[in-house]
């Protein structure tokens, strides 16, 4: 077997493993620390113990949308980036989450939430998400042919414009309003409705599969549109599904949890630097690798002012960015090295 | 006489502010050829024709029997490989970098290189001499490496056409000289037909046996660098002044210029000798 592969499930087996330990840590800390070994038994027994319904009721569902929007959020990024060859480029750069916020902020202002139902909030979310996609997307494929660059300016520049008509909606409401929608607005994987749950877990694992169809085309585009061309790419094609897949995926992961931030920045580039360019398997490291950042993000959220829970954007924003840094410095000073 | 690897009849297209018309070029079938032509003169819009990468208005391009315009991306890339001035890849290693060259062979669900693809990669990495340099990044070797690679990963395309855009433009003498025996090593012994775009009208004389002149998006002499590469053409095309002697090794045209100042002397040697 060749040496690259051989190092490919290195870093497989690897990222399965912490993600096991990342899932046994957030099960057994919180409010009340449970053992390792207890954990098991508890939930095997499933009796009507406290212990057990903390693991059950509270515990596992956010571990199970922290693996959803984590791994979903990571692989919307590097999709990204890598069909816009922009480092710089995540999910929220094109406007899905300014998008959702404004969806978010309608439903509050309006007091839609109250009138019919709490599953309202991650409905105008997605809608909110959904039009700004439709958006970018149709001005930018109007004359047929996709420009990657003009795109990008698009959303950014729709991004803006969802942002200031949050903004304008939260200037005009009410203080109560506005600590619902700031709330929002900094995540949670606090979600009460379990099946909205499984369904974001099932979409972010289905697009996982999904998106290995795409390897090839994605290994192209690496040396640029007009190289992946002469490669026999139709890159036209592969842009616009890819755009579309990795949008609907973010526009769903900030409407169930909220703008969770970095996740879909900070993690494919992470990923780059540790396993290579190579898609093949930098999609599946970058979806396991944001599973156990936001699951691990969300064990401090809990933990570090309990009993009061901390927004989990804030968390993955401040130790992203700093591990990040870090990563960056670190990486600099070998380069730097190795052409000195 | 040989049969055309690529023939193309009236061809038209370019862009808004620019182009080409009622191009004709044949060039047979194990060719070393070249475009030549002045900056802004169109070698690009018609290479970019060429690759696929320009919507054609009208014309013909064909590839040997096959018709380019309608063949499927895929195969066109089987029949076609296209070597750019930069690689432009970054992260890649030199082995990966040339593996690619298999991408247009591959399924669309294949998932890993076979060994097929190994070989083939690796034995057009040795004729190359990138194999030495297989693990290092694209993005550390110098210029002449990143043209080899990139040659060695069109070659792993398999084609029956290599197209070149300049690939000598940024290099010193040597490596030049060295890239260009190379392609004319591939030309003789693979039989590989060689369409390259050049600026360097002697480089083009001494390795090319037959040149496409282009001027102002319109096609102006094809043949050989002695039928193309006469002072006339060149002074009509480049607006330049030229003298055109023949390389005493290679009897090939060789151009020669001469600057402003020394052209004056000349100028006023004449009259004062009338």
């Amino acid at each position: 077997m060749q040496k690259k592969y051989l190092r490919w499930v290195v870093y497989l087996v690897g990222l399965i493993v912490l993600l096991v330990a990342s899932v046994i840590l957030s099960l057994s800390v919180g409010e009340m620390n449970l053992g390792f070994s207890d954990i098991f038994s508890i939930l095997s027994q499933g009796n009507d113990s406290m212990e057990y319904t903390i693991l059950s009721q509270i515990r596992v569902p956010r571990i199970l949308l922290g693996i959803a929007v984590g791994g979903a959020l990571s692989l919307s990024g590097i999709l990204l980036q890598g069909v816009y060859r922009n480092p710089l480029v995540e999910p929220y750069t094109l406007g899905i989450s300014g998008g959702a916020s404004l969806g978010v902020a309608f439903a509050i202002v309006f007091g839609l939430h109250q009138l019919i139902g709490s599953f309202v909030l991650p409905l105008t979310g997605f809608m909110g998400a959904f039009l700004i996609i439709f958006l970018v997307y149709t001005i930018s494929a109007r004359s047929g042919r996709i420009n990657i660059q003009s795109m990008l300016l698009t959303g950014v520049m729709v991004s803006f414009i969802a942002s200031s008509s949050m903004m304008l909606l939260m200037a005009t409401t009410s203080s109560e309003n506005l600590h619902g929608i700031v709330f929002w607005i900094m995540g949670s994987l606090d979600e009460p409705d379990m099946s909205l749950i499984y369904i974001t877990l099932v979409m972010s694992l289905v697009s996982l599969v999904a998106s290995y169809f795409f390897v090839q085309p994605l290994n192209a585009l690496r040396l640029g549109e007009e190289k992946a061309k002469h490669l026999g790419i139709n890159t036209d094609t592969t842009i616009k599904l890819i755009f579309l897949m990795a949008s609907m995926l973010a526009g769903v992961c900030v409407a169930v949890a909220g703008v969770i931030g970095f996740v879909g920045l900070i993690i494919p580039h992470l990923m780059r630097l540790l396993v290579g360019s190579d898609y093949r398997i930098l999609l599946v490291s970058s979806f396991l690798s944001g599973s156990i950042f936001l699951v691990l993000s969300d064990v401090i959220a809990r933990t570090i002012i309990s009993p009061n829970e901390l927004p989990i954007g804030v968390i993955t924003g401040i130790i992203g960015g700093v591990v990040f840094l870090l990563m960056m410095s670190r990486s600099s000073h070998r380069t730097l090295k190795n052409n000195g | 006489m040989k049969p055309d690897i690529l023939n193309i009849q009236n061809l038209c297209c370019g862009y808004p502010k620019f182009q080409l018309a009622e191009i004709n070029i044949d060039i047979p079938k194990g060719s070393f050829a070249g475009i030549i032509g002045p900056n802004g003169s169109g070698k690009t819009t018609l290479f970019r024709a060429i690759t696929g990468t320009l919507n054609i208005k009208s014309g013909t391009i064909l590839l040997g029997e096959k018709d380019l315009l309608s063949l499927p991306p895929r195969q066109h890339a089987q029949n076609i490989a296209i070597v750019s001035q930069f690689s432009d890849a970054g992260d890649i290693s030199v082995e990966d970098y040339v593996l690619m060259g298999r991408i247009p062979y591959h399924s669309r669900f294949s998932f890993f290189e076979s060994e097929d693809d190994f070989r083939i990669a690796g034995k057009y990495m040795e004729m190359t001499d990138t194999w030495r340099f297989k693990d290092r990044l694209m993005s550390e070797l110098s210029g002449g490496e990143q043209q080899l690679a990139g040659i060695a990963r069109a070659l792993t395309q398999q084609p029956e056409l290599l197209l070149l855009d300049e690939p000598t433009s940024h290099l010193d003498i040597t490596h030049q000289v060295h890239i260009l025996n190379l392609l004319q090593q591939l030309n003789q012994e693979l039989g590989l037909s060689v369409l390259m775009v050049i600026h360097d009208l002697n480089l083009a004389s001494e390795y090319c046996d037959r040149l496409i002149l282009i001027s102002q998006g319109k096609m102006h002499t094809q043949g050989t660098p002695e039928e193309v590469l006469t002072f006339q053409n060149i002074e009509d095309v480049y607006k330049t002044v030229v003298v055109t002697q023949t390389n005493p090794l290679s009897g090939k045209p060789v151009i020669f210029l001469a600057s402003q100042k020394v052209l004056k002397e000349i100028q006023e040697k004449l009259s004062n000798s009338r």
